[in-house]
């Protein structure tokens, strides 16, 4: 635990340097890429640790972003409150959709979520007067201490908020209740004659993960400053699996590396088709092209993503600790056992 | 479970390798910051402008040559040496409509390609998602093209628009309704959001509230399909006349499901969704994906045929216009590819006239460029500039609206457009003098002062 601490705060002296040594535009995109760190922490822990899907983290983002937009609309609440609130909306969402989802598996699971994604924009559209419709609702991050830019300020915010998330997610995973979620996750049966709640424990990971992303979504609210269903699309949800997936499932650190491709990816492409002159109408959807071959190659080639294929790498360094083959949880490319997290 | 105690200390030491590479990659690779000019994006010798268009999504039909056209003008301007001898640099982001998207590339314009100012950027939903940065970076947010009421703000004294606002365009067109379709029953179709509310707003304000049988909307980030629903509502309504604020591909999406269910109302539409060379094509291309014959695709451009609209330029189809035909060579000349796949309509004038509108503010903002002097010389000299405008610009330090004035036209065709404009619309029919109001209760009068020319300048180098 006081390991996790350590290196939490060992992570943000790193984000100081960072964020007090690139431009303004790079604080923003860091500040997001931190907002995504979030969102696929808890992502990361209902697929990887507890073996449940969700095509629908998009719009869990959505509740809490809206439910942060309309406190900050309605009311003076403390900033950190609204923030909470986000979480707590969240929570609740992923309450309502993990109870029913206990009873369903795999695709069924998929097609419950990804139907979530797809019914909660209109219901924000249909009360315009409420939500904002297409133009949303306006964000502000309160004013920024002393000197410091709004951009690095809201970085800092960002960062803190996906460092905090990061270690009680990792405490939570190495205490009883981590084991909880891998046992159900491995056989449920066997966890359920070892005494666990098997469907308790699934709303839980349900209701922590949605949490996580309520967030995440207040956090990108308050990057562009509007919240819009917009934001929101359904190709997010189906982009923040396929990051998770890229960065390592089951891992947390590894989320870093998804929300490091959800935010650059998309500027990548769009330089690359203008370097190409490949048209308006390919570049717009080029990124999600991308990820998706992107995506296939690391099945084949990295199963356990970014993440897992360094991890593979760092253990095969000559006179590294335990070497080729040295423990079970080591993860070799082409043996796609789920790993567990921090290590 | 042994050899985990033994690896416990090589752990460590992996993790403060790691970390020393880590701190070194931050301030060495990423310690390049950008330079504080005086003025961002100003030089002795350039100035770098941004702006964000829909280059994708529902609204590019049409749209997305808007920011081209601009570019041609700058391009001319920049083969003349500049203005004051900067060159002008214009860039332009996708943001597909999306205000998500524009609050991104919006902050990239600002923070990293350090743009002076935010120039002739589309949309009110997506424009409305960073007037607070913008103005709170102070950044001006020059000519939006859009006609929200929400641009002239003095809580936003960096903002102004460029087009009619959407409540002068309707009180015009609600007026002529009322005078020339006395006694009908009118219905609206209107976007859901400022645009379609304001719009809105302007025919309440002319029209007895009696004669207004149904008022439908659509959601511009659900337009996927035909308008069905609502036009079968207003044939149920019994509407006779429709009046719409919407988009292009809006316009082309209500009025091929009314024509399947043989409905046919007079058609009213604001200037934003009512040009033909861009309606007409969508019709024909909706129409195709909807497994229309080859002759009905023929046949729909017709249904442009009499829509009453509003126009505060002349449009392209009237070719003995002096700033149509300047406008023509300036296109064909600095933009030729645009030129080849659209031609000149009504979205291509509209970019070339708000870059020239920009660019005598630039003119007008002298040697000494800051962005509170350029700011200062639009709200001084911004009624004199030079336009193809049927009224004088507006602008003052209190008003930051551009033309409050047009005249309703009626569309006619000799024959229906084909699939690529052919340029054989001779529509665009004044029915009404050049009228001028303003968003707020004044009336709707006849304007009586000149229509300036093309400036020399621009007439001869095209």
């Amino acid at each position: 635990m006081l390991r996790h601490l350590l290196f939490a705060t060992f992570g943000a002296g790193i984000m100081y340097l960072v964020t007090s040594n690139i431009s303004l535009f790079d604080n923003y995109q860091v500040g997001q890429i931190a907002s995504f760190v979030v969102v696929l922490a808890g992502l990361s822990l209902l697929t990887g640790v507890n073996g449940q899907i969700s095509l629908g983290h998009g719009a869990f983002m959505a509740v809490g972003a809206y439910t942060t937009a309309l406190l900050m609309t309605h009311t003076q609440w403390n900033f950190i409150l609204e923030l909470l609130s986000a979480v707590g909306a969240a929570g609740v969402a992923g309450l309502l959709i993990g109870i029913p989802a206990t009873r369903l598996k795999g695709p069924y699971l998929a097609g419950m979520t990804l139907l979530f994604a797809l019914a909660l924009p209109p219901i924000a559209d249909k009360w315009p007067n409420t939500f904002g419709g297409d133009q949303g609702l306006t964000m502000t991050t309160p004013n920024a201490p002393g000197t410091l830019s709004p951009q690095e300020w809201l970085a800092w915010i960002q960062i803190g908020g996906a460092l905090i998330v990061l270690v009680l997610l990792a405490n939570l995973l190495h205490s009883r209740y981590g084991r909880t979620l891998r046992a159900v996750r491995d056989d449920e049966i066997a966890a359920s004659l070892a005494g666990i709640n098997v469907a308790r424990t699934k709303v839980l990971a349900f209701v922590i993960s949605a949490g996580c992303a309520g967030l995440a979504g207040a956090f990108l609210g308050l990057s562009t400053g509007v919240v819009n269903t917009g934001a929101f699309p359904l190709t997010l949800s189906i982009q923040l699996l396929a990051a998770m997936v890229l960065g390592g499932t089951g891992s947390l650190i590894g989320m870093v590396w998804g929300g490091i491709l959800l935010v650059y990816l998309p500027q990548w492409s769009t330089s690359l088709s203008g370097h190409f002159n490949l048209g308006s109408g390919v570049s717009a959807y080029l990124a999600t092209i991308i990820f998706g071959a992107v995506l296939i190659v690391a099945m084949i080639a990295a199963p356990n993503g970014i993440q897992g294929g360094l991890r593979w790498a760092w253990r095969r360094l000559p006179g590294s600790g335990s070497g080729v083959g040295g423990s079970g949880s080591s993860a070799a490319p082409g043996a796609p056992t789920p790993v567990l997290t921090d290590e | 479970m042994s050899y985990r105690k033994s690896t416990s200390g090589w752990r460590w030491t992996r993790a403060l390798v790691a970390g020393a590479m880590g701190i070194t990659l931050a301030t060495t690779v990423l310690s390049a910051t950008a330079g504080a000019a005086s003025t961002p994006g100003v030089t002795s010798s350039s100035v770098n402008i941004g702006a964000t268009v829909p280059l994708t999504g529902p609204a590019a039909p049409g749209y997305s040559e808007i920011a081209p056209a601009m570019g041609a003008l700058f391009s001319w301007v920049n083969a003349h040496g500049g203005v004051n001898g900067r060159k002008i640099n214009y860039t332009y982001l996708d943001d597909g409509y999306n205000p998500a998207n524009t609050a991104t590339q919006t902050r990239k314009l600002v923070l990293q390609d350090n743009i002076f100012a935010d120039v002739g950027s589309l949309g009110t939903p997506t424009q409305a998602a960073v007037q607070g940065f913008l103005n709170s970076q102070k950044v001006p947010q020059l000519f939006i093209e859009s006609g929200c009421n929400c641009w002239s703000n003095s809580k936003f004294p960096g903002s102004s628009g460029w087009q009619p606002p959407y409540t002068v365009e309707g009180k015009i067109l609600g007026a002529y309704i009322k005078s020339s379709f006395a006694g009908k029953k009118v219905g609206y179709l209107f976007q859901a959001d400022e645009f379609g509310q304001d719009f809105v707003k302007g025919l309440d304000q002319e029209l007895p509230a009696a004669s207004v049988v149904s008022r439908q909307n659509y959601d511009v980030a659900t337009l996927a399909g035909p308008l069905s629903n609502q036009m079968a509502a207003l044939k149920a309504a019994g509407a006779q006349v429709v009046a719409m604020a919407t988009i292009p591909a809006a316009t082309a999406l209500a009025m091929l499901p009314a024509a399947v269910i043989g409905y046919s109302p007079q058609y009213v539409v604001s200037n934003v969704g009512a040009d033909a060379p861009t309606v007409g094509p969508l019709l024909s291309a909706f129409a195709q994906k909807g497994g229309a014959t080859a002759a009905q695709v023929a046949a729909v451009g017709g249904l442009l045929n009499g829509v009453i609209t509003d126009a505060y330029f002349s449009p392209e189809s009237n070719v003995s216009n002096p700033w149509v035909q300047v406008e023509k060579k300036l296109l064909a000349k600095y933009a030729p590819s645009l030129y080849a796949k659209s031609g000149l309509d009504g979205n291509t004038q509209y970019g070339i006239a708000l870059a020239y509108t920009f660019v005598q503010a630039l003119q007008a903002a002298g040697k000494n460029l800051t962005r509170a002097g350029l700011l200062a010389a639009i709200a001084k000299s911004g009624k004199s500039f030079v336009t193809p405008g049927f009224v004088p610009l507006s602008y003052s330090s209190s008003v930051h609206y551009g033309f409050q004035g047009a005249e309703v036209i009626k569309l006619s065709s000799t024959a229906p457009p084909a699939v690529t404009p052919s340029g054989s619309w001779i529509g665009g029919t004044a029915v009404s003098p050049v009228e001028v109001t303003n968003v707020g209760s004044g009336p709707v009068k006849k304007y009586t002062g000149k229509i300036s020319a093309p400036p020399k300048s621009l007439s001869k180098s095209a």
